[in-house]
């Protein structure tokens, strides 16, 4: 079944209907209104896939893609245009140029934790770029995938965006499969698997993978409002959020007054029972349940700690002077168990940071800009956001990706779009221009060789620098005349 | 399962020979383990990073291609049969180059990039911080030694990253010059070369790298990425392919098989940008041929064999191979060969079948197939259904057949009206597309590819009024905020400047006219 939807998603690809701005456009405004007559259903489905309030359903995974879709039915023909060069001497009267092209079928592999955007966002990119695309939710998150599967060809081009569901072998199906890129959301252990996959065919991957994100607050800084902002960050999506600040590090001296300040933040965000508040999600499967439940093993609760197996709920849970040995240590926790490990200083957070690998994102709370620089200069990470936790994904002009162990490439806005583009070198020349070439031909001779040298090295004015000069003159230019006027008028006046 | 399937279908294949594909005996060195723990320990001091440094390792690189401009022109002569001139043209121009590029705009490229801002974002600070990846495994590859393992060195250290280089084992003399020569200028630790066959790559291979650059075939492009796989390491494979090159009836004949043969015919057809065949219509072979045939006379004379600019097969293997490709063809020029001497004269085939040996696989040769075709249409069907190469060449005077061409193919890069000129402005991206390759490199290109991008998003305690809209519990109220700020964009800075550059501009205007006024009713009191 597979290989079939994949052979008329091919076939459906090279028609070429799928190129034309308008037909993109076109598709975007459909998906639009996709999101938009059926948000109380997508929520319905997400509700019962995590328990995601309506609200949380908009907040976290449909207003980003309608930005998505918005940014890119307005910027399309922007990012489709020829993008100009700057030219050597050489290719003076050359016109040289970026094309954007396609590059064919695209496999999007979506994530359980936010089901739509994850899946979603990719797609819009995969759309705006005159690619077609298979689209695999995953299955983890069941009524969102069918719901998917349902709503998807009532709105755009069946075989162009099909919705292939089904669990392992399905998607170990598809991976046979050859796609002319693969856009991969999940775990670093299966995104190994993805890129060997890829491999065989040279497809090119974006891998958007996990890993523990340490969010390091400093003692000098806002605790009150890091506390908040990092419990925000932690609970939302019951910390099945791939940017959650996975675990906390600290100076032992702030470790309490931390504690208490989170403590009054959930108890403002969910009330008294979590359990209880329509915004305070889920976890989504026994299994995920009980890995947590495991985590919690051999560390010390200092809140929360309640779990309850048949509502797949584990309350918002803190543990505190984490040793780093720990199970909750050793793997990303992906749960609202937020472990706070205490060390001496900025130094030794940015060591403990850089003894393991380089995480999808950075947090660091500071009031000092010194302590600032320091770790953004001396660790590594997909993103980072400062005094604030997870926002750095939330603007779009901003790439969005990991790298070593928690991914590859990126995406968000015109990210998305350049990255699901084959960017084609174009050097368009004319017949004319003969004698610029001589340098080159055989026999070759020293004073040939200077000649191509020079062509080679010498380079024209860029734009950029073109428009600041005439900034600059046509700014010098206005001031001059103005006091020659002024001047003028005084003398009139003064007559 | 899905793991075992990918160990058997792995495995095996590393343990096979590269280049020659036969299955290679356990011959594991832990030499090239310890190279790549030095290496990893000397970028973890952090000395490749701060820019004084690499612009001092950009200039002591520089400095050893003009001091041995001699040595490494001998070098290429032995491997290649490269001239001294040819040497400096195809090789070491282009890295001069991208050096004296990279040391000029290096702060720039280092530099924190501003991002537009949407209304949420107002008083943050968001940019695009590069960083190094940390170390970088560089494969050069035999037809152009010195330029297709430096280029990309000179990026690796421009972005602030230590790199192992592997230089091609079959052009011998430039790898064993390069391992000589390196240590003397650069770091030796943070740039260590090492030199050997595919067992030694394959050991490489193994170890864990931050970014892969591999420029070579794409069957052993796919080895590489497999490999790069088994670490999440991302990969620049410049490949290869059968690059077309369509002549339409309607175009300067002279210029473009001048041109073409120039391209196809520079370092012997071992160029992965050389035009690979060319599609014509027969009512035009006739006189292509004529033409390529004055063309190499005047480049080569009467025997090439005698010419210095005329380069070798590399090998014995590839000479063999090449001779293989020209059975089933029919010879219109050229054909002569001497394999003591490695030399195959410029050859062009007529009417090829495009079911022959010629048109089966990337011929990395002297031997220009000629195929003819019924027009745009039939050459662009006929590239369609063939994987995407690496450059597409056109020759037109018709703006609409560019444009078609253009539109209805896909390729790594495309020379209009002539060949392989793409490559050299560095501020277009070199790369393929599919079978031909992924990534890009060249100038800022290199930069970025071999960078970590950071997303950096720096905001203040202050402005938690902001924030209220995305904290439970929620309400349709702060939805509507939070959509709010989330989707109105501010004014970027290109439109910014655009606003300045036109208002300066019209104030400029108006003064100038109400100055020329006032002048003028002074004068006529």
């Amino acid at each position: 079944m597979e290989i079939e939807v994949v052979d008329r998603t091919r076939a459906a690809y090279q028609t070429g209907r799928s190129r034309p701005l308008q037909f993109r456009l076109q598709q975007l405004r459909a998906l639009r209104r996709l999101l938009s007559e059926h948000e109380a259903t997508i929520s319905a489905a997400l509700k019962q896939d995590l328990n995601k309030s309506h609200f949380n359903a908009q907040l976290f995974e449909l207003i980003g893609v309608e930005t998505e879709i918005a940014l890119a039915l307005d910027k399309l023909s922007e990012w489709a245009a020829p993008r100009p060069v700057q030219k050597n001497l050489l290719s003076m009267l050359v016109d040289a140029y970026i094309q954007p092209e396609p590059l064919g079928v695209v496999l999007i592999i979506g994530a359980w934790n936010y089901p739509w955007a994850l899946t979603l966002k990719p797609l819009v990119g995969a759309i705006a770029a005159g690619n077609a695309a298979v689209v695999k939710p995953s299955e983890i998150t069941q009524h969102s995938a069918n719901l998917l599967k349902e709503l998807l060809p009532q709105y755009l081009d069946k075989e162009l965006y099909p919705v292939v569901t089904g669990g392992a072998s399905e998607t170990q199906e598809l991976l046979r499969q050859r796609f002319d890129h693969i856009f991969y959301t999940g775990s670093s252990a299966v995104g190994k698997l993805v890129m060997e996959a890829a491999a065989r065919h040279l497809s090119p991957v974006t891998l958007e993978l996990g890993g523990k994100s340490p969010c390091y607050v400093d003692k000098d800084c806002d605790l009150a409002v890091a506390s908040r902002r990092i419990t925000w960050g932690k609970f939302t999506n019951c910390g099945q959020t791939c940017i959650a600040p996975d675990y906390v590090l600290c100076e032992p001296a702030i470790q309490d007054r931390l504690l208490q300040e989170m403590q009054r933040t959930l108890q403002e965000f969910y009330g008294d029972d979590p359990r209880t508040s329509p915004d305070y999600g889920r976890i989504v499967s026994e299994r995920h349940f009980d890995r947590l439940i495991t985590l919690m093993d051999d560390c010390s609760v200092a809140l929360g700690g309640q779990s309850d197996r048949s509502e797949l709920y584990i309350a918002p849970t803190i543990l505190r002077d984490v040793d780093p040995s720990c199970r909750l240590m050793q793997e990303e926790v992906f749960g609202p168990l937020l472990a706070l490990v205490t060390v001496n200083g900025v130094d030794d957070a940015i060591r403990f940071m850089n003894d393991r690998e380089k995480p999808l994102a950075i947090y660091v709370f500071s009031s000092s800009k010194k302590v600032i620089k320091k770790v953004l200069a001396e660790t590594s990470s997909g993103g980072v956001t400062v005094n604030d936790v997870m926002m750095h994904y939330t603007l779009s002009s901003l790439p969005f990706g990991g790298v070593g162990q928690s991914g590859m490439g990126r995406y968000h806005g015109r990210h998305t779009y350049d990255q699901l583009s084959h960017l084609r070198a174009c050097y368009v020349t004319s017949p004319a221009l003969e004698s610029f070439n001589k340098a080159r031909y055989p026999p070759l001779s020293h004073g040939r060789l200077r000649k191509a040298r020079c062509c080679l090295q010498t380079w024209l004015c860029s734009c950029a620098r073109a428009s600041i000069l005439w900034v600059a003159l046509s700014s010098i230019l206005a001031l001059g005349l103005l006091v020659a006027l002024l001047v003028i008028l005084f003398k009139d006046t003064s007559k």
